[in-house]
Order: C-alpha cells, then sequence, then structure tokens
C-alpha cells in the first residue's frame, strides 16, 4: 500500500529541481558567440549562493550557459569533459566544435528523459569552428533548435521579444554587448530568481574569455514611483 | 418555524453553491477543466499630461482564434477606458445585456461541443456574464454618480468599484484590468487583479503577452515622454505582444482621450487569388432554374383609411 505513492525507486530519480540557475542569454555576432548569465544559484526561493559560474567553456571551439538544476550542470561537465579527453586521446588533428557538443547533448538530455531520469537543465550551446559560428539549445525533455539568438527559462519570455526586435547580422562587440546587457537587465527588473552580478562569455575563433563578474545599473527613481499614490488616496 | 424559500438567492456577493457541488464531483473523481486564460497583451502608460492604453485584438477559445478583431478597450466614462484579459476580453459586444446573452449562446455551444460538461458551460455562462456585467455594472454606476454629484467621474471611483466588486467575487470572476484616465486631480493608470486588488503605476502590462510588453516598456520607458512618443512605446509593446505570444494577435487598439481603434494593421490579408473569385455562367451546367421574388409588388394606396384606435 505504501509503495503507490512512493516507491524505492523514486530516490533513483530526479523528481524535482534544488538548487537552480535562472536565464542564460546567448546572441551571434560579427566575431563569434557573446553568452550572458547572471551568478546566483537559488534554493527554493532563497537566493543561497551568490557566485555561481554557469558558464564554461567546453574543448577549444564551445562554450556552454547552463539553467536548472546546479548539481546536474556539474554532472553534464564531467561528462563534456570525459568527451573531449577521450576526443583528444585519438589525436587526429581533428576537434569536437559546437555542432558536435551540442549534439552529444541533446542525445544525452533525451535519453535521460526516455528512463524518467532526467538532467534538469536547459542549456545554451555556442562556439566558432572553421569560421563557422553555431548558437544551439537543448533542454531537459531534449528539445533542441539552433537559431541567431536563443535563451532559456524567463529569457524566452522576456529577451528573446527584444532580440527578435533588435538582433541583426554583423552586429560589433560592443553592441552586443550593450544588447545582453539590455536583456540582462529587463530580467533583473521583473525575474524574481535574478541577482545583480553577471558574467559575458565571448567566443570567436581565438578562443573563449569569460568576463570578471560585475553588475548592472539599475534605475529605481522614476518620479511616478516616489509616491506612486499620490493621485488616488488610499490605494497602493 | 417557517421555512426559508431555498431558491431566494442571499442578498448581495457570490452564491458559492456551485462552488460546493464542483467540489463534491471531484471528489467522486471528476477531472476538472481548468478556466483558459483568454490569450491578451494588455498595456498601459502615463505620460506628461495623459494616459494612453493599447490592446492586441485576439480573442481565443482554447487553439482556435475565435474573434479576429474584437474590441478589449471598455468605455466605463468619457475620460475613463478599461483594458480587459481574462474572461473580459472574450466578448465584443459590452454594452448591451441582449448582446451579451447572444454572444455567450454560442459559447455554451461551442464549449459542450468541445466535451466540457454541461455544466462547467453553465459556470462559465454565468461567470462571463459577470465580468462583463461587472464592466457594464461599474460604468452604469459611475454615470448614476455623475448625475447625483454634477461632477466628472474620477478614476479612483472607478477603481474602487471594480475592486470590491472583483474582491466580493473572490477571484472567480477571473478578470484582470488596467483602467486608465484623466480627471481633475490628473492622469492616473491603475492595474486591477481577479482576487480585487490593485497597483498605481507609470507603465503596466496584464496578459499572456505582458511579459513580452513589459521588456519593451523596461527597455524604452523614460520621464517626460511626449504623447506621439508615448503612443509609439503603447504600440511598440502591444506589436512585441502580438508578435511573441501565441495567444496575442492581429492588430493593434489604442486609447488616448479618444478611441483609436485599429491605430495599427500590422497583420493584413495580403494573398490575392491570381484567379480571381468571380465564376462564369459556363462553369457549371444548369439542370433547373426556378425564380422565386423575395417580394411581392405591393400597391401603395395615397390618402387611405386612417388607422384604427
Amino acid at each position: 500500500m505504501n509503495n503507490l505513492i512512493g516507491s524505492d525507486a523514486d530516490s533513483q530519480r530526479t523528481l524535482y529541481p534544488y538548487v537552480t540557475g535562472t536565464s542564460v542569454v546567448g546572441i551571434k555576432y560579427k566575431d563569434g558567440i557573446l553568452l550572458a548569465a547572471d551568478m546566483g544559484g537559488s534554493y527554493g526561493s532563497t537566493l543561497r549562493y551568490k557566485t555561481v559560474e554557469r558558464m564554461k567553456s567546453v574543448g577549444k571551439h564551445s562554450i556552454i550557459g547552463a539553467s536548472g538544476e546546479i548539481s546536474d550542470f556539474q554532472e553534464i561537465m564531467r561528462y563534456l569533459d570525459e568527451l573531449i579527453l577521450y576526443d583528444n586521446m585519438w589525436d587526429d588533428g581533428n576537434s569536437f566544435g559546437p555542432k558536435e557538443v551540442h549534439n552529444y547533448l541533446t542525445r544525452v538530455m533525451y535519453n535521460r528523459r526516455n528512463k524518467f531520469n532526467p538532467l534538469w537543465n536547459s542549456l545554451v550551446l555556442g562556439g566558432v569552428k572553421n569560421g563557422q559560428k553555431y548558437l544551439g539549445t537543448v533542454n531537459m525533455i531534449g528539445v533542441h533548435y539552433e537559431d541567431n539568438h536563443v535563451a532559456t527559462g524567463f529569457g524566452n519570455h522576456l529577451s528573446r521579444p527584444i532580440l527578435r526586435d533588435e538582433w541583426h547580422e554583423n552586429l560589433t562587440f560592443e553592441e552586443g554587448v550593450k544588447l545582453l546587457e539590455k536583456c540582462m537587465r529587463v530580467l533583473l527588473y521583473r525575474d524574481r530568481s535574478a541577482v545583480n552580478k553577471l558574467q559575458i562569455a565571448k567566443i570567436t575563433e581565438e578562443g573563449v574569455t569569460i568576463s570578471q563578474p560585475y553588475s548592472l545599473k539599475t534605475f529605481w527613481n522614476f518620479a511616478a514611483f516616489q509616491n506612486p499614490t499620490v493621485g488616488a488616496e488610499g490605494s497602493w | 418555524m417557517s421555512k426559508i424559500a431555498e431558491s431566494v438567492p442571499p442578498k448581495g456577493g457570490f452564491s458559492f453553491d456551485l462552488c460546493k457541488r464542483n467540489e463534491m464531483l471531484v471528489q467522486k473523481g471528476l477531472k476538472q477543466p481548468s478556466f483558459l486564460k483568454t490569450g491578451t497583451t494588455i498595456v498601459g502608460l502615463v505620460f506628461k499630461d495623459g494616459v494612453i492604453l493599447g490592446a492586441d485584438t485576439r480573442a481565443t477559445e482554447g487553439p482556435i482564434v475565435a474573434d479576429k478583431n474584437c474590441e478589449k478597450i471598455h468605455y466605463m466614462a468619457p475620460n475613463i477606458y478599461c483594458c480587459g484579459a481574462g474572461t473580459a476580453a472574450d466578448t465584443e459586444a459590452v454594452t448591451g445585456i441582449i448582446t451579451l446573452i447572444l454572444s455567450h449562446v454560442v459559447l455554451i455551444a461551442i464549449t459542450s461541443a468541445l466535451c466540457y460538461c454541461f455544466w462547467y458551460a453553465c459556470n462559465l455562462f454565468y461567470l462571463f456574464n459577470v465580468a462583463m456585467l461587472s464592466l457594464d455594472m461599474v460604468s452604469s454606476q459611475l454615470k448614476l454618480h455623475r448625475f447625483h454629484t454634477g461632477r466628472d467621474s474620477r478614476v479612483v471611483t472607478a477603481l474602487t468599484l471594480l475592486k470590491s466588486h472583483l474582491f466580493s467575487y473572490q477571484g472567480h470572476v477571473s478578470a484582470a484590468l488596467v483602467l486608465g484616465g484623466v480627471d481633475v486631480t490628473g492622469p492616473h493608470l491603475h492595474t486591477i487583479y481577479p482576487h480585487g486588488s490593485t497597483d498605481t503605476l507609470p507603465f503596466a502590462t496584464m496578459g499572456s503577452g505582458s511579459l513580452a510588453a513589459m521588456a519593451v516598456f523596461e527597455s524604452k520607458y523614460r520621464e517626460g515622454l511626449s504623447r506621439d512618443e508615448g503612443v509609439t512605446l503603447v504600440a511598440e509593446a502591444i506589436c512585441s505582444g502580438i508578435f511573441n505570444d501565441l495567444g496575442s494577435g492581429s492588430n493593434v487598439d489604442i486609447w488616448e482621450k479618444e478611441y483609436l481603434r485599429n491605430y495599427m494593421l500590422p497583420n493584413p490579408r495580403t494573398y490575392v487569388s491570381e484567379k480571381g473569385y468571380s465564376f462564369s455562367k459556363k462553369t457549371a451546367e444548369v439542370l433547373l432554374t426556378k425564380i422565386t421574388p423575395l417580394r411581392e409588388l405591393v400597391e401603395v394606396i395615397e390618402g387611405g383609411d386612417a388607422m384604427e384606435e
């Protein structure tokens, strides 16, 4: 009778996420890919960890950004490190580019989902190889696609509309960063699990750079917010 | 001693009898269909000396677009208008009760056909009625108040009437409103949630497309906007909802002192068939021709007998 509610097998499967990261936003620009993510790790409704690096480089040509369960992201990094290691051991002059890594991740995520034991993440995978820029995403149920701009979680609702309007081919680095900061600022205002400490990651043919953490300027001094109910006494 | 007639509803307030029956049915194992949040993007913006309201024009019933060009900006008073999302946004004819009932007969037929239980349709009918009546009611109450006081209506009056009405229905009337207007005290913009809570804001968005529209507002709003800049920003926010949210679509309606219906039509029907739509008589073989005149010729006699009293 007890087994109907929760069997022993349940303790072997991921049922809920615990420590989670919020959105990741990525765009293609002139020289490569730009990714942005904040450094928050929430434990339910508490902001538990404020220096979580949610973006990591993978091999020579790719960079991965993750939202969702942090421990599953760490596990994915172990899988990817093993993948790159095996690739290096072949020593055949070829190295896995972003397309290959993305495909590998898609297979891993989809297979786990089929076993009802998902890796609770939404991932952004970007990179440049032989001049070809690549930006893709895959999530915990295995849905994957590539596009000129991608986002996970809340970023899909708040950042993608802005990117659809304002992204264009051949953004310069400064324009790209400005656009990403615009998206991250809106997320900071309107996503409760966002934290004002973010990193921007850049990947070009030359290699990967992940910036130092910094914070965005926010503006809270609209006159209408100072005394909002001056015209409507008693309301709020 | 004397039996209280059970058919008499309690004075004022919502009758929760059907809610008890619904709970009983759920306990017996009935799967309760959830209320559909009708897709909408509605926004409001306060600029230097006024308020601008904007709305999309799509009304959905589940995955189907029921009305491609409905009106979501409702009249409250000559100087106060209200955008409605949720239940309120589904009806087009908002003023007459007869039109209201007729449109809901259609709705019941559709909901029944979609395998929703009839009891659900009954509930829905009642609540739709009540949601739209709430706006009608408030605009009528405001008019009576104007006659009584001899003054123009104030936005806070409409706000208080709406919020107390929605609160008494405990959130069962799922109307989320953006109320805006200009009165003697200045321009005001408020949002009202289905449970009756309100916010007073310089810019606000509601509905399923609210995140897309809010992204535009949060990145482009600044103080001291002129009227034209404000209207452009509102149109941009609604377009963001129309193109990025599946529940919103079609055209942009704007209200700024006057109702600009279909201010922008960013989804025109561009396909024109080359062959045209006129079919010559030789297209089909005619087997039988029968002509029935619709009107009989009537002789009108001038200066006839007077009407009988």
